[in-house]
């Protein structure tokens, strides 16, 4: 009876009022869907218990549009892309508060389905959602929702991962294909109307972090190359370091799907977001343990080292070409947008 | 990626570098100058300069779609978007091109002018369809590729009455403006642009074919190549190029065989001559005025020319005066040259046209050439 509600209708402005529709809304759906006795409801704040050691803690908003497409949707990404930022600071995540901005007319199946992604998400990542928060904005003033999350995990004992820690000579890890998220994501938008079997790669990465940590404890730096895609990634860590880098186009892993859709729509992979993807600078001596043992783990199975970290104090990123030349790899500018001619 | 990654073997480059090398005469400069943006971008993409020997230098020409189009014009474009009523949509890389007084369509939009992006001019008409209380102009940019494409929407807009719909023509017309750098007489008597043969367009040459280069390729005693946009297609290009230069040959050779052919694509052009006729003059940027060099929408179709509807005129563009883009349009210097390159206009803080499209000549250095380009900036410093 109660739950069938949840079926029909849409968000109103009373669902953030603070009265009775709010608390049916958080205890119906939120409390309901995330499931874990420090969330009741009740309390205006998790009071948790952290094992000892050093505390990891991350926040993300997330305003994707669409909210659903191929291989995920809002709900999963707000819930990876934390657990992801805390697991590339070689942390094991712990706790997560969602805090949600609904749009008046957000149909609540929608809501419900997209709550339930992220209480999947936190189940298969070994993260509780322990606080949350819900305000209603007015028709036109959101795009059906906006969720922020934030999340606290534990590092790992003797773990010192960091931006400024790459040194020339370090290797260069990526878990997998690049640009399948990006991809999937325009495929989906109005504008682009291609068929494309690419899916989002959208997933939880502490376990493979965890796993290339155990491997190769020596792990300068992790990030996960979401949106500027792989070449925002490189060009902050040899900012940071201070350092110049050599990849090479052959090794790098992408799709063909993907690749395709970059050409046709003037695309560089490079530039294109991930959100199930992790980039590792490994010292040369343990390069090839963290290798193994990512493509060990399901996430890692196209894993492949890239490159090489080079002393360069123009702090340069540079690729071999398939074509037997050089190019930079820079930043990109503004919206990565497709070419005209 | 069966049939493009084929056009991208560096086995093949290589060899086909060593063949370049062995037939280049070492007294001898060959200044090829590749029209096409399209040409420049995968040129340093791949990095064919560095398959080729010293004494082949490539210039970059005007071939970039938003690069050429005068700030007057982006203007015009600019004052529309910021109309009540109206939506303007156009393609993506137009949006962060700066026009007078730092303005740009993606700063209309951040101000609340209603501006689109949209793939394809077909979504431009759906934009019309799915909204009769806006007004959707189509800002349409672009050499003979994308012409095409606008006459359709042209076509199907009138055939539905669609009211709420106009296009804001700005397509212009590659033979012409190659004829203008040739001739135009500042840029004969530099000696900075003396150019011996040309990479021809590739798209634009599916749509008009071979034959619209073979005046000037007499006329003016320079050799054509007409060459795809692959890397190992500009390889090609440039071989075949240098060939006719040590033979002293002047023709149009196609070395884009799968996909030109000597006059195109009919159907196409007999689309864009229904809709379309030759506008008396444009201004280019970089060029100036080249007479019959662009297109207008015929008076038939007059009810969906947006300069008429509105009654845009085109008022005086502010152009940064540190700005040599003018002059990097017409192959009169480099990138380099520029006071401003990598210090104040750079791919996020755009000065010039040049810096803002994948195909735009400054854009290229910077994103992929900059290695190079290094020791000569502090040189300038």
């Amino acid at each position: 009876m109660k739950h069938a509600r949840w079926l029909e209708g849409v968000v109103e402005m009373g669902h953030g009022a603070g009265g009775r529709d709010m608390a049916d809304l958080i205890e119906g759906l939120f409390v309901a869907a995330f499931a874990n006795d420090t969330l009741t409801g009740e309390e205006d704040q998790a009071i948790l218990t952290l094992p000892p050691g050093r505390i990891a803690m991350s926040t993300d908003g997330f305003v994707v549009s669409p909210l659903f497409f191929p291989g995920g949707d809002i709900g999963a990404l707000a819930v990876n892309g934390t657990v992801n930022d805390i697991a590339m600071g070689g942390a094991d995540p712990k706790y997560l508060s969602a805090s949600f901005i609904l749009e008046e007319g957000l149909p609540l199946a929608d809501l419900r389905r997209i709550v339930a992604s992220m209480a999947e998400a936190a189940r298969a990542a070994g993260v509780q959602i322990v606080t949350g928060d819900t305000k209603v904005v007015e028709r036109g003033k959101g795009d059906g929702v906006f969720i922020t999350t934030a999340g606290v995990g534990v590092v790992r004992e003797g773990a010192r991962l960091s931006a400024r820690n790459v040194r020339a000579g370090d290797r260069i890890l990526v878990s997998g294909t690049m640009g399948d998220h990006g991809v999937a994501i325009m495929a989906s938008r109005a504008g682009f109307d291609f068929e494309t079997d690419i899916v989002s790669d959208c997933a939880a990465l502490n376990g493979l972090a965890a796993a290339i940590l155990d491997a190769a404890p020596g792990t300068r730096a992790m990030r996960d190359p979401t949106r500027g895609g792989l070449a925002a990634v490189l060009n902050e860590i040899a900012q940071a370091s201070g350092i110049g880098m050599t990849i090479r186009e052959a090794a790098l892993p992408v799709r063909p799907g993907v690749a395709g859709a970059c050409e046709i729509l003037g695309l560089d992979p490079l530039y294109v977001a991930n959100e199930g993807k992790l980039v590792a600078f490994l010292p040369p001596d343990e390069a090839e343990a963290a290798l193994a043992a990512a493509r060990a783990h399901p996430l890692g199975a196209d894993a492949a080292l890239i490159g090489v970290v080079t002393a360069d104090p123009d702090r340069f990123v540079e690729m071999e070409t398939l074509f037997g030349g050089r190019r930079m790899v820079d930043w990109i500018a503004g919206e990565q947008l497709p070419r005209i001619c | 990626m069966k049939y493009v990654e084929d056009f991208r073997d560096g086995r093949i480059a290589r060899q086909i570098a060593a063949q370049i090398a062995a037939e280049v005469q070492a007294d001898r400069q060959y200044r090829l100058m590749e029209f096409c943006g399209g040409h420049t971008h995968a040129i340093f993409r791949y990095g064919v300069k560095d398959l080729l020997p010293p004494n082949v230098r490539m210039i970059h020409g005007p071939g970039c779609p938003v690069c050429v189009l005068p700030i007057g014009r982006l203007d015009m474009a600019i004052e529309l978007a910021k109309r009540p009523g109206v939506t303007l949509c156009t393609y993506g890389d137009m949006l962060r091109v700066p026009g007078s007084r730092r303005q740009s369509l993606l700063k209309a939009r951040a101000e609340g002018a209603d501006v689109r992006m949209v793939a394809s001019t077909l979504d431009a008409l759906q934009l019309a369809r799915a909204n009769p209380e806006k007004h959707v102009v189509f800002f349409a940019i672009g050499f003979e590729t994308t012409t095409p494409p606008t006459a359709v929407a042209l076509k199907l807009a009138r055939a539905e009455r669609l009211e709420n719909f106009s296009v804001f023509c700005n397509h212009v017309l590659t033979p012409a403006a190659i004829t203008n750098i040739l001739e135009a007489p500042e840029i004969r008597a530099m000696e900075a642009v003396e150019i011996d043969g040309f990479l021809g367009p590739a798209h634009v040459s599916v749509v008009i074919g071979a034959q619209p280069y073979e005046f000037f390729a007499e006329e003016f005693a320079k050799p054509v190549v007409i060459a795809g946009f692959e890397p190992l297609d500009v390889m090609q290009s440039i071989l075949m190029l240098v060939r006719q230069i040590n033979e002293g040959r002047a023709e149009v050779e196609n070395q884009y065989i799968r996909a030109v052919t000597r006059h195109g694509n009919e159907t196409a052009k007999a689309l864009v001559a229904e809709v379309f006729e030759l506008a008396r003059n444009f201004e280019w940027r970089g060029l100036g005025d080249v007479p019959y060099s662009a297109f207008r929408i015929r008076d038939a179709y007059a009810d969906y020319d947006a300069e008429r509807r509105f009654g845009l005129s085109q008022g005086r563009a502010q152009e940064n005066k540190a700005c040599d883009c003018p002059k990097i349009l017409r192959g009169a210097a480099i990138p380099t040259d520029c006071k401003l390159f990598g210090k104040q206009c750079t791919p996020q803080t755009p000065l010039g046209s040049c810096m803002v499209s994948d195909e735009g000549a400054c854009a290229a250095y910077y994103k992929y050439g900059r290695r190079a380009a290094a020791p000569r900036m502090e040189a300038a410093e």
